[in-house]
């Protein structure tokens, strides 16, 4: 299992980088290659060039300021679950992020570049549409600004031109009053969830003034439900808008099953964060 | 009909286990086998070759990372331990070899040299881990033979060498 021949660019610079890319139809870009190089390998992807971006100056950060957390392209998972500061700002970043694959993955794996691959089995796109953040991004043409809402196109595809690069994404804070929650069903610790959910709730005085649920792995995009007006049910609410799939890791019942279990008890947690953040 | 352009070789500096070696590699190389092919460096298996059995698993600046999911050309900027890098200077296991060796950590041992280097790296990180710990820093990686008890005793062995061997060097 070897990848199919290429050609391989390592550009100094950012701008380097995009002409690179803009030049060249079956262009790539390669971060942390922990999706990309499986796939290469496989034969499932064959581009002509890669960009390699790992030698590009000031990308890897992980700021945090009052609005949030800002992670830059070359942030590997494993750095933005190590600092505190993010995790104090938007907990539900170490929250997901522990879930995400293992350690060793977790290690070279990007977290911009897993928004980027758009997998409804990963835990961080749901969790930038959960948060409504951003990914900014870069061509020759200039940059601009993605919400989450509108990053996610289908299975494995993001809205990003075949000459972009993402160079940051943006994570908002948790507001005061917020409270957030995750779940996840996977068979073993670090496997790609069989379900994920993850819970933001707003609440004022201890009423819950809007509460959204967000899925992994249930249909092929991550999906976020606002279950606002059905709190007494909102798994069913969730299902309406859901579209289960069978594949070798679970059946379509089984995973509509688990959104029913996993719904109501990871909104309770939220509640109960919300609270207890209020207290302390 | 022209014949099919030869593939572009690149030079790559890669830097392992403390020593130099200059190859010559299309972009394709993956690390894993740059080690074992280009630097005659056999110790670093390969099982599933796309990131799931951890087989693989070398240092990369002291991180545990799949070699399987690295192109040699990206690791210019490295420095790269392999399990050939793990012993001692004077040629004696390490403390998490020996203690594979004392707790049984290992059967037909296709899968060690991975284990023994996220260990390592693992028990940089936490020197005293749990048991729960201990099974948590071998979840990336897949044994066929052991079942893992002997593995997590393993850990937790060499988290007492390591320690002894401080105790005794203050
Ligand atoms: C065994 C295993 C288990 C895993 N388990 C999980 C899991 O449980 N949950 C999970 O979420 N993920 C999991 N992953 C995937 C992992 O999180 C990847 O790191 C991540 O999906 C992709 O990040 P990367 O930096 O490795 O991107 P790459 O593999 O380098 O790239 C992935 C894709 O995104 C594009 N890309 C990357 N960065 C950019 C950028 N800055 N701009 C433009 N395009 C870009 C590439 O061109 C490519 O198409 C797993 C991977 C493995 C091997
Ligand atoms: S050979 Fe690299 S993880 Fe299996
Ligand atoms: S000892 Fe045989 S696979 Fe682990």
């Amino acid at each position: 299992m070897k990848p199919a021949p290429f050609a391989y660019l390592r550009p100094a610079t950012l701008e380097e980088a995009l002409a690179a890319l803009a030049g060249q139809q079956g262009a790539k870009v390669l971060a942390g290659g922990q999706s990309l190089v499986p796939l290469l390998s496989m034969r499932l992807a064959a581009p002509s060039t890669l960009v390699d971006i790992n030698a590009l100056p000031d990308l890897s950060h992980v700021a945090v300021s009052d609005d949030g957390v800002r992670i830059g392209a070359l942030a590997r998972h494993a750095e933005v679950l190590a600092s505190r500061e993010a995790a104090e700002r938007q907990p539900l970043l170490a929250m997901a992020l522990s879930h995400v694959a293992h350690a060793t993955i977790r290690n070279r794996g990007t977290t911009v570049g897993s928004l980027v691959h758009a997998d409804a089995a990963a835990e961080m796109p749901m969790v930038l549409r959960l948060l409504e953040g951003s990914v900014d991004v870069a061509s020759v043409r200039g940059r601009r600004t993605i919400p989450a809402a509108e990053l996610f196109a289908g299975p494995l595809e993001s809205t990003l031109a075949q000459d972009e690069i993402a160079v940051e994404a943006c994570f908002p804070a948790l507001a005061p009053g917020a409270g957030v929650a995750f779940q996840e069903i996977a068979r073993r610790h670090g496997d790609y969830a069989l379900v994920g959910v993850a819970a933001h709730v707003e609440t004022d005085g201890g009423e819950v003034t809007r509460a959204r649920v967000g899925f992994v792995s249930v249909s092929d995009v991550p999906v976020v439900v606002d279950v606002t007006d059905s709190l007494d049910d909102p798994a069913s609410a969730a299902l309406a808008e859901l579209e289960p799939a069978d594949d070798i890791h679970a059946t379509a019942a089984y995973r509509a099953h688990l959104v029913k279990v996993l719904t109501p008890r990871v909104l309770a947690d939220a509640v109960h964060h919300a609270r207890d953040r209020k207290k302390s | 009909m022209s014949a099919p352009t030869p593939e572009e070789l690149h030079d790559v500096r890669l830097h392992v286990n403390g020593s130099v070696h200059e190859v010559h590699v299309p972009a394709r190389r993956l690390l894993s086998d740059a080690l074992r092919h280009d630097c005659g460096l056999t110790g670093t298996h390969v099982g599933c070759e796309h990131g799931v059995c951890g087989a693989c698993t070398v240092l990369v600046d002291g991180r545990p990372v799949r070699s399987c999911l690295m192109l040699a050309v990206s690791a210019v900027d490295s420095e790269i331990t392999t399990v050939e890098g793990l012993t001692e200077a004077d040629g004696s296991l390490s403390p998490v070899q020996q203690a594979f060796s004392d707790c049984h950590g290992l059967q037909c041992g296709f899968c060690t040299p991975g284990f023994l280097t996220a260990i390592t790296a693992g028990l940089e990180e936490n020197p005293d881990p749990t048991e729960d710990e201990a099974r948590e820093m071998v979840a990336g990686n897949l044994c066929r033979c052991t079942g893992y008890q002997n593995i997590v005793k393993s850990v937790l062995r060499a988290a007492e060498i390591q320690a002894e061997a401080g105790q005794e060097r203050s």
